[in-house]
């Protein structure tokens, strides 16, 4: 087995393990409960899914100035990425809005019981 | 090869429709942004991976700049919901610190 080909593998396997991440993501974003419990689900796909299909893809890239930008994107994504979710979450606390937890869940509860 | 690169953009479309999904039910506004930003990352990636699957890698260019338009995008939205304006926070009215 040459070099090339073992590359050419390890490229295909991580897109595949890539998409399998993003798909789990985005399965988290719609499934969970909470704003802060979907926040985990964007995590899931900015991190995971989008680092590891940018690695699949400079494991397969043909030219150099393709690596170079695919780098470049990979650089982008993992600086604004957790940048933004930071923002929204501040931005959720600021709002007043609080985590499900058993107490806030009870008081949730008894206000809709009041409607 | 190519096959590997068309199962990967039908994940990604996967993934978008359920964030899409997420950006039209959500109970609160803060839903929604959670959801363009992770609808403007999945886009990143399906554009990067069309551009092989094409076999045309100059549209990681377009990635690049979405990319930087989404993060943008997001702080934008969250600044206006967080003070009602972009910036201009002193036109409207006579503030007492200029």
């Amino acid at each position: 087995m040459s070099v090339s080909v073992l590359i050419d593998i390890i490229g295909m396997v991580s897109l595949f393990v890539g998409s399998l991440a993003v798909i789990f993501g985005a399965l988290g974003l719609l499934r969970l409960g909470d704003v802060y419990q979907r926040m985990h689900g964007t995590g899931i796909v900015d991190t995971g899914g989008a680092g590891l299909i940018l690695f699949g893809l400079l494991m397969l890239s043909p030219d150099w100035t393709v690596t170079v930008r695919l780098i470049l994107i990979g650089f982008i994504l993992v600086m604004t990425g957790p940048t933004a979710t930071h923002a929204i979450a501040r931005a959720v606390r600021v709002s007043g809005e609080e985590p499900d937890n058993v107490k806030t869940k009870r008081k949730k509860a008894v206000k809709r019981g009041r409607k | 090869m190519e096959t590997v690169f068309a199962i990967t953009l039908i994940a990604l479309g996967i993934a978008a429709t359920l964030a899409i999904i997420r950006a039209t039910i959500g109970p609160t506004s803060f839903d929604r942004v959670l959801a363009v930003n992770t609808i403007g990352s999945i886009a990143v990636l399906l554009i990067a991976v069309y551009g092989f699957f094409d076999g045309r890698p100059e549209f990681l260019d377009i990635a690049l700049l979405y990319a930087l338009i989404n993060f943008i995008g997001t702080i934008a939205i969250l600044k206006f919901f967080r003070f009602g304006t972009l910036g201009d926070h002193g036109l409207h009215e006579e503030g007492d610190e200029q």
